[in-house]
């Protein structure tokens, strides 16, 4: 035999998974959301995702080979997804220049910073989008309402989405039962026929991707679940106390960003807690804080702001909340 | 200027002041008395930290000589002779002199006189490595090439070469610290007594087996054959466990082991080169 | 639903090529090589010197000390020498070496096939003859088995655990052994009840194997106190530990020993090796491996005598494919991959695999993602990619903190890592600097 053998430390063989796959599986769960946003906002869904997604791995691409000096690692679709994610919390009428913005500060700041994958605290995606909102209100907080697949990109008309409409009737002293008639009815709102950002319309498609990351194991239950149950738990506790100033648990759930959150930004790996009893409580938080946000804050919506300030208790967590070790209970024979 | 400026300095400075004196109180009253010398002799040491010294820091030893009785055990291989004299002024004692030393690597074996009998695959630390299997060789007490020492070096001494894959030691940058020494997970690394010119003789060689099996395993591995032994004048070479060592101590540099030993095991660095009346190998002088 | 252990766990190709190849005597060799640590705890002094002449089942090296084991020659034949040879790890260890004259063994074994099931041995006897025969656990640990059955004061055992697992992939020298040899297995069981003083005895088994479980099940019933139970397929079934939670529910706390929880876990193979030694006075000289690999023409299960060289072997499976890129002693997933293929035989040795050049090479290490997928592999719910990053920045304080002992190696983690991390790697550093540093604080 000519060639010398191979030495390494067991284990000799390797699983299927790669980095590269999981990121792959992400993006085929984001697909269906992608096809309702492009049916219901036209070319102007296509034209920012293809911005953000193209802006993120050229910026990643840029600072990996000129600033860093280190291996190019952009296949690895962690930019890829960061693109996509972004892009599906834009309204779809953004000027491209934001979301060139917008891509700059997720993955140069929220994320290379740090030192690339695996090192940044907070979600990218999610670090850039507050930043477009801080900087860019009004463009920001222009949604589109859904017009159908021929729009064009600039042809866009916008309108309240169903929380703002309910945020600011409850302001001006309106009970609910006057605002339902304003706001699209559930259904509705399950398909994706309301105005909001570009990925977080269509609940069904959103369900569809969780069902795909769930069974090609790409995250557990743990986050989505608790997130939405949180919340669900606290809407439906309020809504109890005063169904006339709070909107039920149902509309809370499908209007906003929260199924997109909870299913695809707040089980985001790196910035999520390792552990799944962690798990639970972050997603509690999650809950609890956008429904603090939603009912008692400034904005209407709260999720992306729920899931940052959370992200920011995740070390924590991963340093004090261990899983309970094979045979710790018993400490004698 | 308005009320409303003239009261917001009035109450900052009031608050700025009482915080002042509050804290000049509070810092009276819990001061730790410290030796005022610590400082000084602190001053003196050459701010490394890198615990050459056996201590955590130069903090840490500028406390301990000025605790000691005397200066017996404790130097500070970076500053060196005149360091160790400061410091002696300032606290009143006397500097023991120390030898310098320099750190130089018990190994020759490059890929020409050491072949390759496997390939690792894995994570590149020699520590990882040794703890596994014997290594890329047949020889198990050899250098693994994978640079924990050039990680652990601190003072840019230490640098691997990629086309032999040991570490070169540069005399000028090497302060003889010792963190190469604690890093080799073979203790290949050994701290001798410098010499005049950097010239240095010693066995580098630290394979324990029998001659037969070393030999099989490198070509330039030391045998124990004694040969080196017999020929010095002055008693410096040991033989123990089938390896030679020489006492650079009692070394006088005469060269004679050198032309002695039947597989160059013995390295000879920084001399002239040999006048060619005689026949042995012209040891090549930079490694 | 079948019994399983419930945390951790991965799933490999189970790549059971050699499952229907009955098991096949290597003919003797003509050298053998037998290094006198073939066991966990001290290496055994060797008896005999330089020429003499030994028999097949004489002792060649004594055990020193309880926690050791006898080692017996293999071969009929004259000692050549007693040296120095590298063992899997490239490391020279003390053996014997013989060179082979005949076949001839002590007149002492009963060589005859028929199974003597009427033990005649009273438990101290057992015990006392499992010392004396070499016993060492066949499932690759090679712990000395007489030390398992010698239950300490204040401890109790109430049942024996019997793992015909052969959780990892490749690996089917136990399979093939319940097939053939299923009553003697069952008959060496019995023994060991008699020895531990249990009445009850539960056989593990994957479910991977169907065959082999009707089979067991089916003599089983002619042995009282003997249960069998499918397990599902989940890596590492296999381990003492899983094993003992998957049967009976019960956890042997961190840092312990089974006894603790009231068991006992023997593997088939000692059980097969305890009845040959108990029933028909033979010692621990030879052993099922299996040697497999995708690229060989005729792999299979050998009766290898203790001592052979590799390379005999692979010659027997049709020689050593041209692209072989990696050589396994043991199975994939905990194995130990050797540097030449003179390396002999041993005890603990289950198998040998072959692997192809492109499957031998490690993948490239990128960074973390956090995914937490190797926390969720652990079995014993540690958290690899902690550990691992404590061990690179040698905090080792921390490590021993975060349970860095308790890992067994398994290697679910690093086989998980969708980053390709040496996680493993750099957990046995932490645990290897742990154990140190304990004894080091210890003897203070």
């Amino acid at each position: 035999m000519s060639n010398l053998l191979n030495v390494s430390q067991s284990p000799h063989v390797h699983g299927k998974e790669s980095t590269q796959r999981l990121m792959l599986n992400v993006v085929i769960a984001l697909i269906p959301a992608f096809i309702t946003s492009v049916f219901y906002f036209g070319a102007g869904a296509v034209i920012v995702t293809a911005t953000s997604v193209v802006s993120c791995l050229l910026f990643e691409y840029l600072i990996q080979r000129f600033v860093l000096r280190k291996p190019i690692s952009i296949n690895d679709g962690s930019a890829l997804v960061t693109g996509i994610l972004l892009a599906f919390n834009l309204p779809s009428n953004i000027p491209v220049l934001i979301i060139v913005i917008g891509s700059f500060v997720s993955i140069a700041v929220a994320k290379m910073t740090f030192g690339g994958i695996g090192n940044n605290p907070f979600n990218p995606a999610l670090v850039g989008r507050v930043f477009m909102l801080i900087s860019f209100p009004v463009q920001m907080t222009s949604w589109p309402v859904p017009k159908g697949f021929g729009t064009g990109y600039l042809d866009a008309v916008t309108g309240a989405t169903p929380l703002a409409v309910i945020k600011e009737g409850l302001k001006n002293g309106e009970p609910i039962s006057d605002l339902i008639a304003r706001i699209p009815t559930p259904s509705q709102m399950f398909l994706g026929d309301m105005g909001g950002s570009m990925g977080e319309v269509a609940a069904i498609a959103l369900l569809i991707g969780f069902a795909w990351l769930l069974i090609r194991k790409v995250i557990t239950w743990h986050i989505p679940v608790s997130v939405i149950g949180s919340l669900a738990l606290f809407t439906a506790i309020l809504w109890r106390v005063n169904p006339e100033k709070n909107a039920s648990p149902m509309f809370h759930i499908l209007a906003g960003g929260v199924l997109l959150g909870a299913i695809f930004m707040a089980t985001d790996y790196v910035t999520s807690p390792m552990v799944p009893k962690a798990m639970l409580i972050y997603g509690c938080g999650i809950g609890i804080i956008t429904v603090i946000i939603r009912v008692y804050g400034a904005y209407p919506e709260g999720v992306s702001f729920a899931i940052l300030i959370m992200n920011a208790f995740v070390p924590l967590m991963n340093s004090y909340i261990k899983p309970k070790r094979f045979g710790e209970e018993v400490k004698n024979g | 200027m308005s009320s409303t400026v003239l009261i917001t300095i009035i109450s900052l400075s009031l608050l700025a002041f009482m915080s002042a004196v509050i804290l000049y109180f509070v810092a009276q009253k819990f001061k730790v008395y410290e030796d005022p010398r610590i400082d000084e002799v602190q001053a003196a040491l050459p701010a490394a930290n890198c615990g050459g010294c056996g201590f955590a820091g130069c903090r840490n030893m500028a406390e301990a000589l000025v605790k000691a009785d005397s200066f017996d055990g404790l130097n500070c291989p970076v500053g060196g002779a005149p360091v160790m004299a400061e410091a002696a002024r300032i606290l009143g004692k006397i500097a023991p002199v120390v030898d310098p030393t320099v750190a130089v690597l018990k190994c020759n074996g490059s890929p020409e006189f050491r072949p390759k009998t496997s390939s690792y695959n894995g994570a590149s630390e020699c520590r990882i490595t040794a703890s596994l299997y014997i290594g890329e060789t047949d020889c198990s007490y050899g250098c693994l090439g994978n640079g924990d020492c050039e990680r652990a070096c601190a003072f840019d001494a230490l640098h691997m070469n990629i086309a032999t894959g040991l570490p070169e030691i540069s005399d000028d940058k090497c302060v003889s610290c010792g963190a190469c020494v604690k890093a080799c997970p073979r203790n290949l690394i050994e701290l001798r007594k410098k010499a005049k010119k950097d010239r240095k003789i010693y066995v580098a060689c630290s394979n324990c087996d029998k001659g037969g099996p070393a030999r099989k395993a490198c070509k330039v591995a030391c045998i124990a054959c004694t040969k080196c032994q017999k020929v010095c004048a002055f008693n410096a070479i040991t033989i123990e466990n089938n390896l030679a060592y020489i006492d650079a101590t009692k070394c006088t540099f005469c060269r004679k082991c050198a032309g002695e030993c039947p597989t160059n095991s013995i390295l000879e660095l920084n001399f002239p080169p040999k006048k060619p009346k005689i026949e042995a190998e012209a040891e090549t002088a930079n490694v | 639903m079948l019994k399983t252990f419930p945390i951790g766990g991965v799933h490999p190709p189970e790549n059971k090529l050699t499952a229907d190849i009955p098991i096949e005597y290597l003919p003797v060799p003509e050298n053998v090589i037998i290094p006198v640590s073939q066991h966990i705890g001290s290496p055994a002094n060797p008896v005999v010197a330089k020429g003499d002449t030994v028999k097949v089942g004489q002792v060649i090296a004594s055990g020193k000390g309880f926690v050791s084991a006898n080692i017996h020659s293999s071969v009929s034949g004259k000692v050549s020498k007693i040296d120095l040879a590298p063992d899997s790890s490239g490391y020279r260890q003390t053996a014997v070496f013989i060179d082979v004259e005949g076949d001839d063994w002590l007149d002492t074994i009963d060589r005859s096939p028929d199974i003597v099931r009427d033990i005649k041995l009273s438990p101290e006897e057992i015990v006392k003859r499992c010392l004396e025969s070499g016993i060492v656990g066949m499932g690759g640990a090679a712990f000395p088995s007489h030390v398992k059955l010698t239950v300490p004061s204040g401890k109790k055992c109430d049942v024996l655990i019997i793992n015909g697992v052969e959780c990892e992939p490749y690996l089917t020298s136990d399979h093939r052994l319940m097939l053939e040899r299923g009553e003697q297995i069952l008959a060496g069981v019995t023994i060991l009840m008699k020895a531990l003083k249990v009445d009850k005895a539960m056989i593990g088994i994957e479910n991977n194997k169907p065959d082999a479980i009707a089979g067991m099940t089916r003599l089983a019933e002619s042995f009282s106190g003997i249960t069998v139970h499918p397990l599902k397929v989940k890596y590492p079934q296999g381990a003492e530990k899983q094993l003992i939670k998957a049967l009976i529910n019960r956890e042997v706390p961190s840092g312990r020993l089974p006894l603790d929880v009231g068991a006992v876990v023997h593997n088939v193979g000692t059980a097969h090796a305890v009845y040959e030694a108990v029933q028909k006075n033979k010692p621990l000289f030879e052993r099922v491996v299996t040697v497999t690999g995708k690229g060989l023409t005729k792999p299979g299960n050998f009766m290898v005598r203790i001592g052979t060289p590799l390379v005999k072997l692979i010659e027997t499976a049709g020689g050593i494919p041209g692209n072989t890129g990696k050589i396994i002693n043991g199975g994939p997933m905990m194995g130990k991959a050797v540097t030449n293929t003179d390396v002999p035989v041993v005890k603990g040795m289950s198998g040998v695999i072959l692997v192809p050049g492109e499957e031998s090479v490690r993948e490239r290490i990128r960074p973390c993602i956090r995914c937490a997928k190797c926390v969720s592999a652990c079995p014993m719910n540690l958290e690899p990619y902690l550990l691992m990053s404590l061990a690179e920045r040698n905090l080792f304080e921390r490590a021993e903190a975060e349970r860095v002992t308790d890992c067994m190696e398994c290697g679910s983690c690093s086989f998980t890592c969708p980053a390709g991390r040496p996680l493993l790697d750099y957990i046995r550093l932490g645990k290897s600097n742990v154990i140190k540093m304990a004894r080091q604080r210890n003897l203070k």
